[in-house]
C-alpha cells in the first residue's frame, strides 16, 4: 500500500472512545491520514489525547466539516445514533463517504470478513456493534455449513470501563442493529441479542457466545469453516481468537470468541472497541486504496 | 399508611425456582389470591425481566405478553409490576408492549456500576405516569460509596426508589446494615432490598435492612427464588408485624396465599442446597445453580470449582455462557494433571 503518492485524508466525528481508538490506529495507517478529529468539548480526554498526537481538533461537531469541505473525504461517525441521522442528512449533499460506528440502521452493513467489497458502492456503511462484528461471521459460516438454523442468539460481555456514554445511551439500537445485521447475513428472522456490561476490577475482556437451535450439524466441518473465519478476521482483528469450538449440547450449537485489545487507547481488556474499529480502518482502506487508483489511473491519462 | 412498602417478586424471581414454567393457570389464582391478601405490588415475568427468554438465561414457557395479561385480569388494588435489563430487553420490544397492556409499575435494573445504561428506560416508564424503580443488581461487588453514586443517579432520573439487590445471596448481616444506613442517609427517595438465602440470611438480611433505614422490601413466597431462594414474604411480613411495622397485607391471608402457592406453583422441595451456600460464598449470581449444576455433570467436574472459578472471574448475571468455559478449562486442568 505503501507505493502511493500521498494518504487520503480522514476526519473523526465523536471524540469518546471508540473516536479516540480510532484515531490511534488510522495514525498507524499508510493509506489514512486523520486531518480532523472533531468534538463539542477541546477538554475532554480523547480531545487532549489528539493534541498530544499533533492532530488538529475542533469543538465545532459536523459543522467544522461542512466548513471545510476539503479537510477530508472520509468521515468516521462515532458519535450516537441519534447524532448520525443529522450527520447524514447534512453529508449526504457533500461528496464525502462515510463509515457509521453507530447503530444508526442507515448504512449498508459491513462486516470485512464477509462482504468487505459491497462497501465500495455505497457512501455510507454502517459497522453494525461490536458484537456484531464478533459473532456475525461466525453466524454466516453456520448458516453457509448448516441447514433448519431455528433460531440464533448472540450474548456479548463486555467490561463496565469500556462503555462510553454514547453506548450506554445506545443499548436498546445496539441491541436492533445487531439483530438486523443477524438476520441480514443469514436470513434467519428469528434471532436474539443480549449485552452484559461487567462492573468486575481488574476489567474482563470482551467475549461473545453465539447458540443456535438446530439439528446436530457436521461438527467436524462447522469446526473446520469456523477456524477458517477465524485467521480470516485475526488479519484484520489480531485478538479475536475462537475460545470454544463449535459444541454441541442440549440441542444446541454454542461458539464462544474473545476479543483482545490492541491497548490502543483503552487497555487490552477493551476488545470491543478494537473490533469494531479495526473492521472500520479495514473498510476505510479498502476504500481509499480504489480513491488512489483512481487518483494514479489519473495522472496516468 | 405502611412503614415497609413490600414488593411481591414471587411470580418473577420465583420464576427462577421453577425454571420459567410458569402456566396461566397459576398466574391467575396466584394473582387473584395476592390481591385479597393486600399484596401491594406483584412482580411477573421471566426471572431476567423482559425480553430475557433465552438460551443464555433460559427460555420461559409463556411469552411476556401471556404472562402479563394473566396477572392484568386478576389485579385491580394490588398493582402489577415488570422487571427489566436494558440490555436483555428493549423500549421497543418489550417495555412499551408491556406499558400498553397496563402494567402499573417497572423495576429497571442493571448491574451494580451501570446506572446510566437505565436512565431511557426509566424516562420513558415516567413519562407515561407509571411509578419506575431502579434497581442495581450484584451490589456485594463495590463499595458503599459507589453505590451512593449510582443511586444518586437514578434519583436524578426521577424514580420512585432504589433496590439494592444481593444478586449472589452474599451479603453478611453487618454488610447490609451498612449499605443501607449509608445509602438511606444520602439518598432522598425510599431505599429498598432484595435479599438472596445462599448463607441463609435471606430473612435477617431484609429485617435488618429495615432497621438500618430501608422502607421497601423485595420478596417471594415461601422464599422461592433464584438458587436458594429469596426473602420469604410470608415470613417477614409476619416479623414486621410483630415489630410494630405496618405493611398493609392481611397476616392470615398471606399465610393461606402461602398454602395455596405450596400447592399450586412451587411444589419442589426447598431449602438451601450446599451448591448455594457456594454460589453465596463465591460471590455469583444465584440464578447460576441450575445451569452450573447441568454443565458440571456433563463435563464431569464438581460444582464446587465451577463455582469458585466462576466468582475468581467475576462473572455477573447474564453471563450464564462463562459456565461451559469454565467447565471446559476445569477438564482440560484436570487432563494436564494426569499427563
Amino acid at each position: 500500500m505503501a507505493q502511493y503518492p500521498e494518504k487520503i485524508k480522514v476526519a473523526i466525528l465523536g471524540s469518546g472512545n471508540i473516536g479516540t481508538d480510532l484515531l490511534i490506529k488510522i495514525l498507524r495507517s499508510d493509506v489514512l491520514e486523520c486531518t480532523r478529529f472533531v468534538g463539542r468539548n477541546c477538554h475532554s480526554k480523547g480531545m487532549l489525547k489528539a493534541k498530544e498526537k499533533g492532530v488538529a481538533v475542533s469543538d465545532k461537531g459536523i459543522n467544522e466539516i461542512l466548513d471545510n469541505p476539503d479537510c477530508c473525504r472520509i468521515v468516521f461517525d462515532a458519535t450516537s445514533a441519534k447524532d448520525h441521522l443529522q450527520h447524514w442528512a447534512l453529508l449526504k449533499e457533500t461528496d464525502k463517504t462515510v463509515i457509521d460506528m453507530t447503530p444508526s440502521k442507515i448504512g449498508k452493513m459491513i462486516v470485512p470478513a464477509i462482504n468487505l467489497d459491497d462497501a465500495l458502492d455505497n457512501r455510507n456503511v454502517n459497522m453494525v456493534s461490536c458484537g456484531g462484528q464478533a459473532s456475525i461471521p461466525l453466524a454466516f459460516v453456520l448458516s453457509r455449513t448448516c441447514k433448519d438454523i431455528e433460531y440464533i442468539e448472540v450474548v456479548s460481555s463486555i467490561a463496565s470501563r469500556s462503555a462510553g456514554m454514547a453506548t450506554r445511551i445506545n443499548i436498546d439500537e445496539y441491541i436492533e442493529n445487531t439483530e438486523e445485521g443477524l438476520r441480514s447475513f443469514t436470513r434467519c428472522d428469528n434471532v436474539k441479542v443480549i449485552l452484559i456490561l461487567n462492573p468486575a476490577d481488574p476489567c474482563i475482556d470482551m467475549q461473545t457466545t453465539l447458540s443456535a437451535k438446530m439439528p446436530k450439524p457436521d461438527i467436524e466441518k462447522l469446526r473446520a469453516a469456523v477456524f477458517e473465519m477465524e485467521r480470516a478476521i485475526q488479519a484484520y482483528v489480531p485478538g479475536y481468537s475462537v475460545i470454544v469450538p463449535p459444541v454441541y449440547e442440549n440441542n444446541r450449537i454454542v461458539i464462544m470468541v474473545k476479543v483482545r485489545g490492541l491497548g490502543d487507547y483503552l487497555p487490552a481488556y477493551a476488545g470491543n472497541l478494537d473490533i469494531i474499529n479495526c473492521a472500520a480502518v479495514r473498510t476505510a482502506e479498502r476504500y481509499a486504496c480504489r480513491m488512489q487508483d483512481a487518483l494514479v489511473g489519473a495522472k496516468h491519462l | 399508611m405502611t412503614d415497609v412498602f413490600i414488593i411481591d417478586s414471587s411470580l418473577r424471581d420465583g420464576s427462577h425456582a421453577i425454571r420459567h414454567q410458569l402456566d396461566r393457570r397459576q398466574i391467575e389464582s396466584y394473582c387473584a389470591a395476592a390481591e385479597t391478601a393486600g399484596v401491594p405490588i406483584v412482580m411477573v415475568g421471566h426471572g431476567n425481566g423482559l425480553g430475557a427468554s433465552s438460551l443464555q438465561v433460559g427460555e420461559s414457557l409463556l411469552t411476556d405478553q401471556e404472562m402479563i395479561a394473566c396477572a392484568r385480569g386478576k389485579l385491580s388494588r394490588s398493582k402489577l409490576g415488570v422487571f427489566i435489563i436494558p440490555g436483555f430487553g428493549t423500549i421497543n420490544k418489550d417495555l412499551g408492549p408491556a406499558i400498553e397492556q397496563g402494567v402499573d409499575v417497572v423495576c429497571v435494573s442493571s448491574h451494580c456500576t451501570e446506572a446510566d445504561t437505565t436512565q431511557r428506560h426509566i424516562n420513558y416508564v415516567k413519562e407515561k405516569g407509571k411509578l419506575a424503580y431502579g434497581n442495581l443488581m450484584m451490589t456485594h461487588m463495590v463499595s458503599k460509596e459507589i453505590l451512593i453514586d449510582e443511586c444518586l443517579k437514578m434519583q436524578s432520573y426521577d424514580v420512585d426508589g432504589v433496590i439494592i439487590m444481593d444478586s449472589a445471596g452474599a451479603y453478611i448481616t453487618a454488610d447490609v446494615k451498612e449499605r443501607i444506613a449509608a445509602l438511606a442517609g444520602a439518598l432522598k427517595i425510599p431505599v429498598g432490598f432484595h435479599a438472596h438465602n445462599n448463607l441463609g440470611l435471606a430473612i435477617a438480611n431484609s429485617v435488618a435492612a429495615i432497621e438500618a433505614g430501608a422502607t421497601i422490601l423485595d420478596c417471594c413466597i415461601l422464599g422461592f427464588g433464584a438458587g436458594a431462594g429469596n426473602t420469604q414474604m410470608e415470613a417477614v411480613v409476619a416479623i414486621l408485624n410483630k415489630m410494630g411495622y405496618k405493611t398493609g397485607i392481611d397476616l392470615y391471608k398471606i399465610l393461606d396465599l402461602a398454602d395455596m402457592a405450596a400447592k399450586e406453583l412451587f411444589t419442589s422441595a426447598k431449602g438451601i442446597k450446599s451448591i448455594s451456600i457456594v454460589s453465596g460464598l463465591a460471590g455469583v449470581f444465584s440464578g447460576f445453580v441450575r445451569h452450573v449444576e447441568r454443565v458440571s455433570l456433563q463435563y464431569g467436574v464438581d460444582a464446587k470449582d465451577v463455582f469458585f472459578e466462576l466468582g475468581r472471574r467475576k462473572a455477573v448475571g447474564g453471563q450464564e455462557d462463562m459456565i461451559v468455559e469454565v467447565a471446559i478449562s476445569l477438564v482440560d486442568k484436570q487432563r494436564e494433571k494426569r499427563q
